[in-house]
């Protein structure tokens, strides 16, 4: 564990960012995010980057969207409320086909809520969120370690499929500090012809999503997004299966509630129960032939989540028997209990 | 080894910087950490903790419901955090200025004047030392003294990291006592 | 016929598409999207130029300008700009809006990139009404003003008076030019030209953020001739909008 340092899951991701080759930021103060939009103020400029706190959420998405379209690499990032008002930005990233990260780190809702961790924004995440027909690659850490990780594969990710990416955390995983070892960066390099730089040389580059003459042009532009989603499902899950081979009950969750359903699993091996965790690494494309595999032989499967009941659609809808499908979340920034994942396993036993 | 902690009191006395350093020594003994402040409104009011957990598997809830051990550097934190000590855990108090003694019979109680040990080394802000100092000594298995000290170098900012001298003297007086 | 003798004294701006515009006749933006062409030209930046296309009947914009065009939601284009300009410091960016996507949706957007003193230049083009959607109230509809929403003239007393905008800029420290010009005749016209030049020669010279309002026409949605459009701007708006240069720094 040599070059490990304790960091705050929030620093970590946007020293992750910076390292992904990140140089401009724009965000507007939110809790419990606040530490990106400090952290990026302090480390931008001293890489020759340009930190903006913009006046409202939706000046700060649409100043990504210019940087993007200039072709730099951009993250904005927000908390649950802050990340409605963005809604309007990402449908128009969508439909321009613009490449950036954007980090939400939930906390409870509806409306202002409070300011502790939830999960309650997977809808609005894995549905796309804004207006029309488009969606958006949601990446779910669960830890430090992680919030680092796949910030970097974010913005590969977002380069590759000129798309905007979500890393989908929650307040929990924003505030905690644990032990991480800083990623490397990728070294992959996207050519970006389509960046508006000033036509010099070639014709001018056009960066909208307006559609309007002829009519048809529209269902054109909806296809080609399409396919490239169809391709993103077909290339780009990811999930972690942990001790879910022998699984007679499988627990899925991701996030901040997959380490308690992991801690659980644990424990209720010690017991001599078998029972496994499938965790989402990608929300979306959700990995639902993955997960239909490791459910097979459950006889039960335990959806845990930070919400009320979301991401339990997507798992009826991978699994072959959604009979089998049932439900324990907390919310309003409460946590899921170890002991009552234990107690509901148990009873499915009985 | 699965220790979760919750260190509290006043803001200022540098209760969340004791719990990164806690978790920082048992990091470099290659131990899992995790460390969460309260935070936001919960912060409002003065008071200020930390929920650490240091175990030697991965580490699930950050948070720390039921504390194995509590260390609480004055009133209102004994107040709110003596209740959820699980039974048989351990309660450090900082006797300097808490004037009542705690009221569990189940759980072992550590009488701690980690003021009065910091005064008489030279600081009158290192009460979070001397409370880390002690409940290393009484749970080793968390970071040995040695690793505590050598956290300091990163634990501390460079700002205040002239108070390093002082801040081991006190480390090492409540370890000792 | 024999052109060599001939000599061109008049022609089509390289910085203006050879295209035909979707805008009614007697509309003022093809007007205008020809002085910021001629402009470009003039300070031959085409090729370091891109326009941010506002949501209005200005929104193909990137479709008339022979450089690269960007769109924006609406109300954002200051926004956008901000973007734009931050990664590419040294190309030449115009925001360029109608009167309902500066100071309606977009009043956040607009003042605080002035405030910042952002190093783009804004077009700001005012017909007093909302062209694209059918003639609705823009926050600068004149009093009394018969619209689609307001079928019984605008009355301030209900919905506000008109917004002046280059008064409330006036009021930010930060932008280093602010003009209203008007193009409801040849002297105006050439007048708004010279405000645009300034604009973005204070761009190229990276002196800040250059606001130019220019009164406009839209005969279709007012329900007038071109000529009547004309001089009604300059009966009615010109005497609430007065004309002149607010700041130059």
């Amino acid at each position: 564990m040599s070059g490990q340092i304790l960091m705050k899951g929030n620093e970590a991701l946007g020293e992750a960012a910076i390292i992904a080759g990140c140089r401009f930021y724009f965000g507007y103060p939110i809790t419990p995010q606040n530490e990106i939009p400090a952290y990026m103020s302090r480390r931008l400029p001293e890489e020759g980057g340009t930190f903006l706190q913009a006046e409202s959420e939706i000046a700060a998405i649409n100043m990504v969207f210019g940087a993007a379209a200039a072709g730099a690499r951009v993250m904005t990032s927000s908390s649950s409320p802050g990340m409605s008002l963005k809604q309007e930005g990402l449908t128009y990233i969508a439909g321009a086909e613009l490449p950036c990260v954007v980090v939400n780190i939930m906390r409870g809702g509806p409306g202002l809520g409070n300011i502790a961790g939830s999960q309650g924004d997977y809808f609005q995440s894995t549905r796309g969120g804004g207006n029309g027909d488009y969606r958006n690659i949601v990446l779910t850490p669960a830890t430090v370690q992680e919030m680092a990780d796949l910030t970097v594969l974010a913005f590969d990710l977002a380069d590759k499929y000129r798309i905007a990416v979500l890393v989908l955390g929650d307040g929990y995983l924003g505030q905690i500090s644990e032990a991480l070892t800083l990623p490397k960066p990728t070294g992959k390099v996207f050519e970006k012809p389509w960046a508006l730089t000033g036509a010099k040389g070639r014709k001018p580059n056009k960066i909208a999503s307006l559609r309007l003459v002829p009519e048809t042009s529209l269902e054109e532009l909806n296809l080609v997004l399409d396919e490239k989603y169809k391709e993103i499902s077909a290339s780009e899950c990811m999930h972690e299966s942990y001790l879910t081979d022998d699984a007679d009950f499988l627990l899925v969750a991701y996030g901040t509630s997959s380490r308690i359903c992991r801690e659980a699993v644990t424990e209720l091996r010690a017991e001599g129960i078998k029972v496994g965790l499938f965790r989402l690494i990608t929300a979306w494309p959700f990995p639902a032939a993955a997960l239909q595999k490791a459910a097979v032989n459950a006889k039960n499967i335990l959806t845990v989540e930070m919400s009320l009941g979301q991401m339990i659609e997507d798992v009826k809808l991978s699994v072959k028997d959604p009979e089998k499908v049932d439900f324990y979340g907390r919310s309003g920034g409460m946590l899921p209990e170890t002991d009552e994942i234990k107690r509901r396993i148990k009873a499915y036993g009985n | 080894m699965h220790e979760r902690i919750i260190i509290a009191g006043f803001g200022g006395q540098g209760v969340i910087m004791a719990g990164k350093l806690l978790c920082i020594a048992a990091m470099n003994e290659k131990k899992y950490v995790s460390h969460i402040p309260s935070y936001g409104a919960e912060m409002r009011g003065g008071t200020a903790n930390c929920s650490v957990v240091i175990s030697d598997k991965e580490i699930g809830s950050p948070t720390v419901p039921k504390p194995t051990i509590v260390v609480v550097l004055n009133t209102p934190s004994l107040t709110k955090f003596e209740p959820i000590v699980q039974p048989g855990g351990l309660l450090i108090y900082n006797s300097s200025l808490i004037d009542r003694k705690p009221e569990r019979t189940d759980i072992t109680v550590i009488d701690l004047k980690a003021n009065d040990i910091s005064e008489a080394e030279g600081s009158t802000r290192a009460a979070n030392m001397a409370a880390i100092g002690k409940l290393i000594a009484l749970k080793p298995d968390i970071a040995s003294l040695d690793s505590v000290i050598k956290a300091l170098e990163v634990a501390i900012s460079a700002r205040n990291r002239k108070h390093n001298d002082v801040n081991i003297k006190v480390l090492t007086a409540a370890y000792n006592q | 016929m024999e052109t060599k003798n001939f000599k061109y004294v008049y022609d089509k701006p390289e910085a203006l598409v050879d295209n035909v515009t979707h805008y009614c006749p007697g509309c003022g933006h093809g007007i205008v999207h020809k002085l910021l062409a001629e402009v470009m030209d003039e300070f031959d930046v085409r090729e370091k130029a891109i326009i941010v296309a506002p949501v209005g009947c200005s929104v193909l914009i990137y479709d008339y300008m022979n450089f690269d065009g960007c769109e924006a939601s609406h109300g954002r284009a200051p926004a956008v700009a901000t973007g734009l300009k931050r990664v590419h410091p040294d190309n030449i960016i115009v925001s360029y809006q109608g009167d309902g996507d500066l100071l309606a949706i977009g009043t956040g957007e607009t003042i605080h990139a002035a405030n910042r003193g952002e190093n783009f230049t804004t077009i700001f083009i005012n017909n007093a009404i909302y062209g694209m959607t059918g003639g609705q109230m823009a926050p600068t509809t004149m009093e009394n003003q018969i619209t689609a929403t307001t079928p019984y003239g605008r009355d301030p007393m209900d919905v506000g008076f008109p917004i002046r905008g280059c008064e409330i800029l006036n009021t930010l420290e930060a932008p280093v030019f602010i003009e209203r010009c008007s193009i409801h005749d040849f002297k105006n016209t050439l007048k708004t030209k010279k405000a645009i030049k300034k604009g973005i020669k204070n761009q190229i010279e990276g002196r800040g953020y250059s606001f130019i309002e220019v009164l406009s026409t839209c005969p279709t949605n007012w329900g007038m001739k071109p000529q009547e459009a004309a001089d009604w701007v300059k009966d009615t708006m010109v005497p609430y909008y007065p004309l002149g240069n607010f700041r130059d720094n």
